[in-house]
């Protein structure tokens, strides 16, 4: 079973052999005690801490598949190490394009996206809406903007639509969240824990589409709802849309509300607030479990990982394109 | 101009639907634990014969292992459960050598999990077979829209079933 690895100690990761060897350098400069990564457990790897690495590992890793991701001291998400396309087809590329071109296919899919991203997060809302949380409110109001959709014409005004959903979405999670105060969502730099910890998982589950979508013939630039090319790979954030409510938002519920997370694993500042490494891991741990969590899944009649769900959103989407089936979008029905 | 291979001979006898994909980029088998064990039964069985014999590529279609001196074909496979779609596979192997002047080849198909060893020939008959089937593959890939699932017990062992009966 392929894994993800987190690195926050700084060190120099290489190649040994076909192995990956990690030495830790504390902040003299000394060497630790090197760990051995065996490549074929590797699915990619998390830098957070700094890392020293030459280009013969870049090559090794490029030729194994591996994906690496980048963070700088905040916690920005800086950028991926993205290894050559080792799935191309011409024929999904060009098909991908036609559907960006030709506006009523775009539109069809960016409304798929806008919908179901709606419909997970009314999901949550009802949840808690019946254990007492009043989020009634807020119900009724992405309700009424999702009635809007169909006569929106454009993918801007769309985008209007979901950003009013999202607004009304983040106005209940101070009604759901019992300890902390999330206010308005604040991005760069988050306000306080809660807007430090949305940003921070929605980076995790921006960098799972990503995988998931370079172990595909899908080219990740190439998007629907979001503006290619609008910073990032903007198909993982079409993609993301989907499972933010679904993957981020329920563990930053269960974390907060659990208390596994406390005052102390946040670092404020009167501009900021981030997460703290101890945090950092937590949160981490927390994800790692949720992505391995499994459910029953209703047309493959077998379990899949949640991380696996993200993987057949993006075959479904290949499908869609190539003409094979229309996109059902991922759906929480439980 | 592409060639039809003998993966599409292979495909052509298990799924349509998978000839279909396979033909417009879509791959599937690097995902699959079964797709590997067989490249593995492959490489691991026979290490001898690596120097023996020859590894060639005629007309797009690999052939793993043939011995020129005395003109056999051998392919290894997992399981005999496509027993068709093999024979098949190695008789247009044979066919493809004889296009290019080899004559009087002869294929052999081993299990080695199985330790089965099993001799194939080309037919005159064979060979009238093959020229259909390959006219047969240009209409299927050429056609606009993908064939149906084929909802056969052995999809579920296929590399494209997650691909397949994804729906929502």
């Amino acid at each position: 079973m392929k894994k993800s690895y987190y690195l926050f100690n700084p060190g120099r990761m290489s190649r040994k052999d076909n192995t990956l060897k990690f030495t830790p350098v504390d902040e003299e400069g000394n060497e630790g005690v090197p760990k051995y990564i065996p490549v074929e457990s590797v699915n990619n790897l998390f830098c957070f801490g700094s890392m020293d690495a030459n280009s013969s590992l870049f090559n090794f890793l490029g030729k194994q598949q591996i994906l690496v991701h980048f963070f700088d001291y905040y916690e920005h998400y800086t950028g991926s190490f993205f290894p050559k396309d080792y799935l191309l087809s011409g024929k999904v590329l060009i098909a991908q394009a036609e559907h960006y071109l030709q506006p009523e296919k775009r539109m069809s899919l960016a409304t798929r996206f806008v919908e179901a991203a709606a419909f997970n997060m009314l999901k949550n809302l009802r949840y808690y809406d019946n254990r007492g949380k009043e989020t009634g409110i807020q119900i009724e109001k992405i309700e009424s903007y999702l009635n809007q959709i169909p006569f929106a014409e454009t993918v801007d005004s769309l985008m209007g639509i979901e950003g009013n959903i999202r607004m009304s979405y983040y106005e209940a999670f101070d009604i759901i969240i019992n300890e902390f105060e999330m206010g308005n969502r604040t991005m760069q730099p988050p306000s306080n824990e809660v807007n430090a910890l949305i940003s921070f998982v929605n980076m995790l589950c921006y960098t799972l589409c990503l995988d998931m979508i370079y172990h595909t013939q899908l080219n990740p630039t190439i998007s629907f709802l979001h503006e290619p090319g609008e910073r990032r790979f903007s198909l993982a954030l079409d993609i993301a849309e989907v499972f933010k409510p679904v993957l981020v938002d329920r563990l930053i519920f269960s974390l907060l509300n659990k208390r596994q997370l406390s005052d102390a694993d946040f670092d404020k500042n009167l501009q900021y607030c981030l997460l703290k490494e101890s945090g950092k891991k937590t949160v981490i741990e927390a994800w790692e479990a949720k992505l391995n969590e499994t459910i029953k899944h209703r047309s493959l009649k077998r379990s899949v990982s949640y991380k696996h769900l993200v993987k057949l959103e993006c075959y479904k989407l290949v499908k869609h394109i190539m003409g094979v089936e229309e996109y059902k979008p991922f759906k929480a029905w439980w | 101009m592409s060639f039809i291979i003998s993966t599409h001979i292979n495909y052509y006898f298990i799924c349509r639907r998978k000839l279909w994909l396979f033909t417009h980029g879509i791959h599937m088998e690097h995902e699959s634990d079964l797709v590997y064990e067989g490249r593995m039964i492959g490489e691991v069985s026979y290490t001898d014969r690596s120097k023996k014999y020859t590894e060639i590529e005629i007309m797009g279609s690999k052939i793993d292992y043939y011995d020129p001196n005395r003109k056999i074909v051998h392919e290894v496979k997992k399981s005999d459960q496509m027993e068709i779609a093999h024979e098949w596979q190695v008789k247009y192997y044979i066919w493809l050598l004889k296009q290019s002047g080899i004559e009087d080849v002869e294929g052999i198909l081993e299990y080695p999990k199985m330790k089965i060893k099993k001799k194939v020939i080309l037919t005159e008959e064979d060979e009238n077979t093959l020229k259909q089937i390959v006219k047969d593959i240009e209409l299927i890939i050429n056609q606009k829209s993908c064939p149906p699932c084929i909802h056969k017990k052995y999809c579920h062992s296929c590399s494209y079933f997650d691909f397949c009966y994804i729906i929502e």
